[in-house]
């Protein structure tokens, strides 16, 4: 136990400032990866390159979401070893909470829109 | 003077804000002024001014920090309460065609008032007051992590506090409820500054909550002493890192919806509006997002203090240890899932009303979970009927009751027909009363003579204990029969005779909680006065079971002279246990940091940018932001925040400490 | 800090340590920075959140279609990326303690930053001047609030960044100032990443509508 305590004690005190650094090549490959994926969303909506709104909304926001992990990692450099994993799990948390947070508020507006807003019952009633 | 220049230098602060008219508030302000002014008088005559700036008010020490968040939370619980008991008068009163003694206007913002001060002033000072003193000694820490931005947190929440009670002389507060629903709060329906008062006192103490929670998440993270995995922490400081995890994670939710609601209100945008595609509903939706969190904010660290007094009183090691564990952390996830349990009747559908009330049943099943953890502990216990613990067998009486009608307004349709009664009032003071005052107060008497070398006078804290119990049930039982009955909240008058009754018993029983508190408060001063008979010169005069425990009382400024090593949950049982010699040589100078009056300054200038911004007095709001910022960036440019105690210092109060120790033998 | 008593040797438990070297100054600064950013994402989240409950609600006003101009905002999301790599570049220059270089790839960060700045201003003020003013709709309103707040981060990033180039004039790279640096990196590329969703969620699919 003794020897456990020691080893869990010495990593603790492993210094790396809690943080990874990038280097040149991958700061680069960041920024010509967003670039390239900023330019074709602007560029589906702007020319309408493809036929329905809805496949173009969708391929968008995928392209947001891969986007979001490229900076990420190559800018924010996150990993799951940075702070003991504690970094990892902050960022899991907070996506947890962002997604309920955004789809509740969403769903829970919209049922009550469509419950509540008085020209649906109106029109029902014709 | 021209009213031009008048308006430009007080904005819209003029003699007829003061309430000169309410001879009640007049009164008050008399009396406020009088004991203000002896209490200043005293302090200037005793020279204390300085003693304060720099031992307490410029500290950066997280257990004077604590101390001073409780004082604040017991100054605060004394207004809010006479706001309760304001209340139970008028409603006692106000039948057979009686207006009762407070006029509509004034009712209005004594209800508002009482709610947003026990929760936000008084509730969260007291939690915050305890982690802040207790979490660093239970994990053998120095301070906190950030022991500047805990001094400027704890100064943001006095500065809330204080825009709340200026509003009691100057202009008025909020006639919204306490959480200032639109369309109501918007300007069009509260021109007057009563909501901006709500608004920039929650945003001024919010920043401080949010800025202590990240305090807190980091201290433990980081600052553990060694050995002390996180499974082997004690539990109050398992539930004080979930409670700061809910803290970061809902009060940017708070600041958000408060900040749309201004922008409402000063520029006139259309977020909560009736017009223009507003929604007010959406501010509904948004602020319960923060607000059902906050709730177990409140009461999870009271259920580590739980779980720390019943070990220590029932002699045995807790219960179930790591089921607690995880109960807390469900706890933690799924009180962001039930957000929508209070404003079923809104009208969202059945789909959305069902999902939300079968997560609120749920979390039952971890906090029942607890409460059992805690029978299985007393059970074979030697159980030692101190203060601390009867507190927590009176919260565990209570807070079944108070979790059983939960369950009962979680169903929705019940709610519809429970929703805003006094059934609600009396289920949701039933588990914070319940469970988060009885907790603070377990908490008090449990670590007050930690903090100042003596245990409180029993025989007081006895009658304090079984007032304060008492009343409560008088209290709040006849509002769940009234609510049954179909009596809504924040009525000022009632025609129907036969309800009088109830409301007669709730105000009897109001009074019982006020002779508590009058008793509360003797405790404090008799023990103060008989603090050498009640001295504990141990350290540890419980004979507990956690880390804080094993340093003098109160604990030097550096808490531990030597960093402790854990083996155990129960790291101090087990040192007591296997022959744990104290260090008496061998010390070293220690690393500390030093005080600086920045924190309280830079408060003080956000209060009065919210005071500027209350009353329309832009250049008192500009020019407090503008102050606001150069000062915090000249902090940037001090680089030298620390400081070593002499080895000398640490050798004297370790010996002084060896010395008590001895003649305690 | 280590335990020097050995425990085999004396065979008692180690209750203590003996040996003690405090923690590094800036111990906790990456992860509480970490965590407050979670916050402040949390606060972009529901504004966010604001925006899909109420972005349609035009109120007979203009809609995303009448007002967006999308070349503009191409041109000003170019900025925050550029940036974002010369923030990347003066960190670089920073672990190679090259001093000068840092400071002039953070000046040319402060430039890009203010030239964002300037676009959307730009793009208000036109808004506006069109009649499209935050109280005209709940749209509006939550337009001007999500990207207005994105503004105001940025606009803290370059007061923090001209703070921060003064402090390494004055005082060097010391190891202080490379952990703000590393704390302004951080924020400066948390909002990078909040941008994407502004120019996603905001422009792109508010043309699309």
């Amino acid at each position: 136990m003794n020897t456990d305590t020691h080893a869990a004690h010495a990593d603790d005190h492993h210094h790396d400032e809690g943080h990874a650094h990038g280097s040149l090549s991958t700061y680069m490959l960041g920024f010509v990866l967003s670039v390239v994926l900023t330019a074709i969303p602007f560029w589906l909506v702007m020319s309408g390159a493809l036929p329905s709104k809805q496949v173009t909304a969708l391929v968008i926001m995928a392209f947001a979401v891969v986007q979001i992990v490229v900076h990420m990692i190559y800018f924010l450099h996150m990993n799951t070893r940075s702070e003991n994993g504690w970094s990892m799990m902050a960022l899991i948390f907070t996506i947890v909470m962002v997604v309920i947070a955004l789809s509740g508020s969403l769903w829970v507006m919209n049922h009550l829109n469509s419950n509540m807003m008085p020209i649906h019952q109106m029109t029902g009633m014709k | 003077m021209s009213p031009d220049l008048l308006k430009l230098i007080f904005g819209r602060l003029g003699l007829e804000s003061l309430p000169l008219h309410e001879p009640i508030v007049v009164g008050t302000f008399v009396v406020v002024a009088l004991g203000g002014a002896a209490l200043l008088g005293g302090l200037t005559y005793f020279r204390l001014w300085g003693y304060l700036w720099r031992e307490w008010f410029t500290t950066v020490d997280h257990k004077r920090i604590g101390i001073m968040y409780m004082i604040l939370g017991i100054v605060m619980l004394l207004r809010g309460f006479a706001d309760a008991l304001m209340m139970r008068g008028q409603q006692a009163l106000a039948f057979g065609g009686s207006e009762g003694y407070l006029n509509a206007h004034h009712y209005d913002q004594v209800f508002t008032a009482h709610g947003v001060i026990m929760i936000f002033f008084v509730a969260m000072p007291l939690v915050t007051g305890l982690m802040n003193y207790v979490v660093p000694l239970q994990i053998g820490a120095r301070d906190v992590s950030f022991p500047f931005l805990n001094n400027f947190s704890f100064w943001m929440t006095v500065g809330g506090a204080v825009l709340v009670m200026a509003s009691l002389f100057i202009g008025e507060f909020a006639r919204t409820g306490w959480l200032a629903y639109p369309p109501l709060s918007n300007i069009g329906y509260s021109p007057d500054v009563g909501v901006d008062y709500y608004i920039w006192a929650l945003q001024v103490a919010g920043v401080g909550t949010t800025l202590s929670g990240i305090n807190l998440i980091c201290t433990i993270v980081k600052l553990r002493c060694p050995g002390m995995s996180m499974m082997k922490m004690p539990v109050f400081t398992w539930t004080s890192l979930c409670t700061n995890v809910l803290i970061v994670a809902s009060f940017p939710v708070l600041t958000v919806v408060l900040a749309l609601l201004s922008l409402d209100r000063y520029v006139g945008t259309n977020f909560f509006t009736n017009d223009f595609g507003g929604s007010p509903m959406m501010y509904v939706n948004l602020i319960w997002i923060w607000g059902h969190p906050e709730v177990y904010i409140l009461v999870l660290p009271a259920f580590g203090i739980f779980s720390e007094v019943t070990s220590t009183f029932s002699g045995k090691r807790l219960f179930g240890y790591t089921s607690m564990v995880y109960a807390t952390v469900v706890i933690t996830i799924l009180s962001y899932l039930v957000w929508l349990h209070h404003f079923f009747t809104m009208g969202s559908g059945a789909s959305v009303n069902s999902f939300f009330g079968i997560t609120t049943m749920i979390i039952s099943i971890p906090t029942g979970a607890k409460m059992f953890n805690w029978l299985f502990t007393m059970y074979r216990g030697r159980i030692r009927y101190e203060l601390p613990m009867m507190w927590t067998i009176a919260f565990m009486l209570t807070f079944v009751i108070g979790g059983m009608t939960g369950v009962l307004l979680a169903v929705p349709p019940a709610d519809f027909v429970l929703h805003n009664s006094l059934f609600l009032i009396a289920h949701f003071h039933n588990v914070i009363i319940g469970g988060v005052v009885f907790g603070a107060f377990a908490g008090i008497t449990y670590w007050f003579p930690k903090a100042f070398g003596f245990r409180l006078d029993p025989f007081w804290g006895k009658l304090s204990f079984w007032f304060w119990v008492s009343g409560f049930y008088l209290a709040f039982m006849p509002l769940y029969v009234l609510g049954l009955m179909g009596v809504t909240r924040r009525l000022r008058v009632f025609d129907d005779p036969s309800l009088q009754i109830w409301f007669v018993i709730a105000a009897i029983g109001a009074g019982l909680v006020a002779l508590g508190i009058g008793c509360m408060l003797v405790q404090f001063a008799v023990s103060f006065l008989r603090r050498e008979q009640l001295k504990d010169v141990t350290g540890d005069p419980w004979d507990a079971r956690t880390l804080e425990w094993a340093t003098s009382s109160p604990p030097p400024d550096y808490n531990f002279a030597f960093t402790p090593v854990v083996h155990d949950n129960d790291a101090w049982w087990d040192m007591k246990k296997r022959g744990y010699q104290r260090p008496l040589t061998g010390f070293r100078p220690i690393h500390m940091p030093s005080s600086t009056g920045t924190g309280i300054i830079l408060a003080g200038l956000a209060t009065a940018m919210g005071f500027g911004l209350i009353w329309y007095i832009w250049w008192l709001a500009a020019a407090s932001f503008i102050a606001m910022l150069a000062v915090g960036i000249g902090h940037t440019f001090n680089y030298h925040r620390d400081f070593d105690i002499p080895v000398d210092d640490v050798v004297r109060t370790e010996d002084s400490r060896t010395k008590l120790l001895a003649g305690a033998k | 800090m280590t335990v020097t008593v050995n425990p085999a040797q004396t065979g008692a438990p180690v209750f203590y340590v003996v040996d003690e070297h405090p923690h590094p100054e800036g111990w906790s600064t990456s992860l509480g920075f970490w965590i407050y950013l979670m916050s402040d994402c949390l606060i972009f989240a529901i504004l966010f959140a604001t925006f899909g409950v109420l972005g349609g609600s035009y109120a007979a006003g203009p809609a995303p279609k009448d007002l967006f101009d999308l070349p503009l905002v191409a041109l000003n999301t170019s900025m925050l990326l550029l940036s974002s790599i010369t923030y990347g570049f003066a960190m670089l220059t920073m672990q190679q303690n090259r001093i000068g270089q840092t400071q002039m790839w953070l000046a040319i960060t402060g430039l890009f930053g203010a030239a964002f700045i300037g676009i959307e201003l730009t793009e208000f003020a036109h808004m506006i001047h069109e009649g499209a003013a935050p109280q005209r709709s709940a749209f509006l309103s939550a337009f001007f609030t999500l990207v207005g707040t994105h503004g105001l981060h940025v606009t803290c990033g370059l007061i923090w960044l001209v703070t921060l180039m003064v402090q390494v004039f004055k005082f060097g790279l010391i190891e202080a100032n490379r952990r703000r640096l590393m704390c302004l990196s951080m924020f400066w590329h948390f909002l990078d990443v909040v941008w994407i969703g502004v120019f996603t969620f905001v422009y792109l699919l508010g043309v699309l509508r």
